[in-house]
């Protein structure tokens, strides 16, 4: 079941959350739509569950207008962030909930239900815990719980508004490589919400990225990371080191930085910025031809599997490395030492500009 | 016994517990006389006025006078009247006010608390403006052959006004701290608006609403004043126990009034009980909710 958003608007009083949105999500694709609070995610997954009206726009279901339905016949398994669970209802309970309001007509028989309900358990491993009430399960098994409450209904398409938004760190990492092998086997088209870009790269067949309102790009994990479409993208998917400047007659100037640019060969100079993520900064001890900045080393976090390293540029611009343990090891670079810091590889995007690229 | 001083010099770790001895004493002891001066006395007073004369003649009291007995009869009329009125316009008050923002919230909210500071008596005038002779709707209902004032209807609509804020104010807490996710869910999960608010909304606030209801019900039965303008005070027909208590105490029948008023504090201490026990079960599901 695919779904199609079509030039979808949203405001509340004078904010616009949601400003003139199209997407398209494939039949079985697990959709993330990432981007930092007060982007429009939320507003928008909400509109396609029909629990928010659109002010403009519609929601297409394999082609189908869905957007004159309610959100009780849209055929929508929603799953919220504080999971919403029935607290006065056993877990069975809670997931039988949406076979249990159907109309006689379509209603399941009692075993049936209670078939449906243990197998679904089974699947999101609870169904040992069946009998217990919400407040006495963990997060993690709440939200388990929650997606099996989703899934009971068949529903047609999956959203899920930052479902592992409020787990700890490790049962979130363990709960979204269970989600993506879930999703590999039900194969339900699903949309989710995260503000986590590691989250979204992690679990997604494709991520679309929003802020204030608007999609800024939409492609796989590794579209977006590697080729992102704007300084948005590239700044919200990890760390970045960015130098600001201009450019002008094919050459960008960006401080300490000179690079040739030749999609701008027009006279008239631009704001523009270099942006670098940490591992694309080579490091040492002596310049090896040009185009790089002599920096003082002022931090090094040698924990973990990447090396980190903060140096301070002589414009005093703080700049990130991230190295590898043996370069590390090799280098061996001292508090306070200059060091020659070499972009390998460099994204320019224009600054304050319209973004008619060219 | 005193505690023992703490190590640490007292000047400079003194807590509201460690106030002296004497003034300890001293305030529990004026608590205890007022509670026992103004509330314990005057209700063991009651019943040893209405048992004055033997249970017999108490008995007598309460249900051998017809006007007492049709009192009893009436009460127990009115306050079921008003009660079913208060649950459904508390629930869609607490609905609206905690559900939605609409223009006019706030002022809907302060107008339910009207009815706590405006007085009964006044309450009472109100109806009779509205709904008497020279009111504004007399004319038109008597023309139509109904009758309002001076009757049950009117009874029920004045101990409803009075005692309107209890279900209301009691929900409107719980369910604004439920908040309206779990509805949502409901909802997205294919219920209709009634399966949401019977499977979900219901159990939700069903103590709150059980409170609510007790606190509304104990101040229904003890209704005087607005009562006492819209009923005429016709005995037999539109007096009401506390209406009757009065009146049996202004023809100095001593004994009869204290039966009457005897068997109200039975009701207000059984409601006091059922009260006390729903505390304990409206608390802690208050303490769950985040």
């Amino acid at each position: 079941m695919s779904i199609e958003v079509r030039h979808v608007t949203k405001s509340f009083g004078s904010f616009r959350a949601v400003d003139d949105v199209s997407i398209t999500v494939p039949t079985g694709e697990l959709v993330a739509l990432l981007g930092p609070s007060g982007s429009g995610k939320t507003s928008l997954l909400r509109i396609i569950a029909g629990l928010e009206q659109a002010d403009a726009g519609q929601i297409f279901f394999e082609g189908e207008d869905a957007t004159v339905r309610g959100a009780r016949h849209r055929g929508v398994g929603f799953v919220f962030q504080h999971y919403a669970l029935f607290r006065h209802m056993s877990v069975f309970e809670n997931v039988a909930f949406g076979l249990r309001v159907r109309p006689r007509s379509s209603r399941p028989s009692r075993a049936e239900i209670q078939d449906r309900v243990m197998g679904l358990l089974k699947l999101v491993q609870l169904d040992w815990l069946a009998g217990r009430l919400p407040s006495e399960l963990s997060g993690g098994q709440r939200q388990r719980v929650a997606l099996a409450r989703a899934l009971a209904v068949q529903p047609r398409v999956l959203l899920l508004d930052e479902p592992f938004g409020s787990l700890d760190a490790q049962v979130r990492q363990e709960l979204r490589r269970w989600l993506r092998r879930l999703h590999d086997e039900i194969r339900v088209t699903s949309v989710f919400v995260t503000h986590d870009q590691e989250e979204a790269l992690e679990v997604a067949d494709r991520v679309v990225v929003m802020n204030r309102g608007r999609v800024e790009q939409v492609g796989s994990p590794q579209e977006v990371f590697d080729h992102p479409a704007t300084s948005f993208v590239m700044g919200f998917l990890g760390h970045v080191n960015i130098f600001h400047g201009r450019v002008e007659a094919g050459r960008a100037l960006l401080g300490p930085l000179a690079v040739d640019w030749p999609e701008h060969a027009a006279a008239e100079p631009r704001a523009a910025a270099a942006y670098v993520r940490p591992h694309e900064l080579d490091v040492a001890r002596a310049a090896e031809g040009d185009g790089g900045i002599w920096a003082v080393v002022r931090h090094v976090n040698a924990a973990g599997a990447v090396i980190k390293l903060e140096l301070e540029a002589a414009d005093g611009g703080a700049l990130r490395v991230d190295m590898s343990p043996e370069r590390h090891e090799t280098l061996a670079p001292r508090l306070g030492e200059r060091l020659y810091v070499q972009p390998r590889r460099l994204r320019l995007f224009l600054e304050d500009a319209p973004e008619t690229q060219g | 016994m005193p505690e023992t001083p703490p190590v640490l010099p007292p000047s400079r770790f003194r807590h509201a517990r460690q106030d002296p001895f004497w003034l300890r004493v001293t305030l529990i002891v004026a608590a205890a006389g007022v509670v026992g001066l103004l509330i314990v006395v005057p209700v063991v007073h009651v019943f040893t006025g209405a048992f004055s004369k033997g249970a017999a003649a108490y008995w007598r009291n309460l249900f051998g006078d017809p006007d007492t007995r049709h009192s009893i009869l009436l009460t127990l009329t009115v306050v079921p009247g008003a009660l079913l009125a208060n649950i459904v316009f508390g629930l869609a008050a607490a609905w609206a006010i905690a559900r939605f923002r609409f223009p006019g919230r706030t002022l809907l909210t302060s107008m339910i608390d009207l009815p706590f500071s405006v007085s009964p008596v006044v309450a009472g005038l109100m109806f009779v403006l509205v709904f008497g002779l020279q009111g504004y709707l007399g004319p038109f209902l008597q023309s139509h052959g109904v009758k309002i004032l001076f009757a049950t209807p009117g009874l029920i609509l004045a101990t409803a006004f009075v005692t309107f804020p209890f279900v209301a104010r009691e929900l409107i807490p719980v369910m604004q701290a439920i908040g309206d996710e779990e509805e949502t869910a409901a909802v997205s999960l294919g219920a209709s608006g009634w399966q949401m608010f019977r499977r979900i909304t219901l159990p939700n606030i069903k103590w709150g609403l059980l409170y609510g209801i007790i606190l509304c019900n104990a101040r229904a039965m003890g209704e005087f004043g607005a009562v006492y303008v819209v009923s005429g005070h016709i005995a037999g027909q539109t007096d009401t126990m506390p209406l009757r208590v009065e009146k049996l105490f202004q023809e100095y029948n001593l004994p009869g009034s204290f039966a009457v008023a005897s068997l109200l504090t039975l009701l207000a201490i059984l409601t006091l009980v059922v009260k006390v026990f729903l505390e304990t079960r409206v608390s802690p599901e208050r303490r769950h909710v985040h």
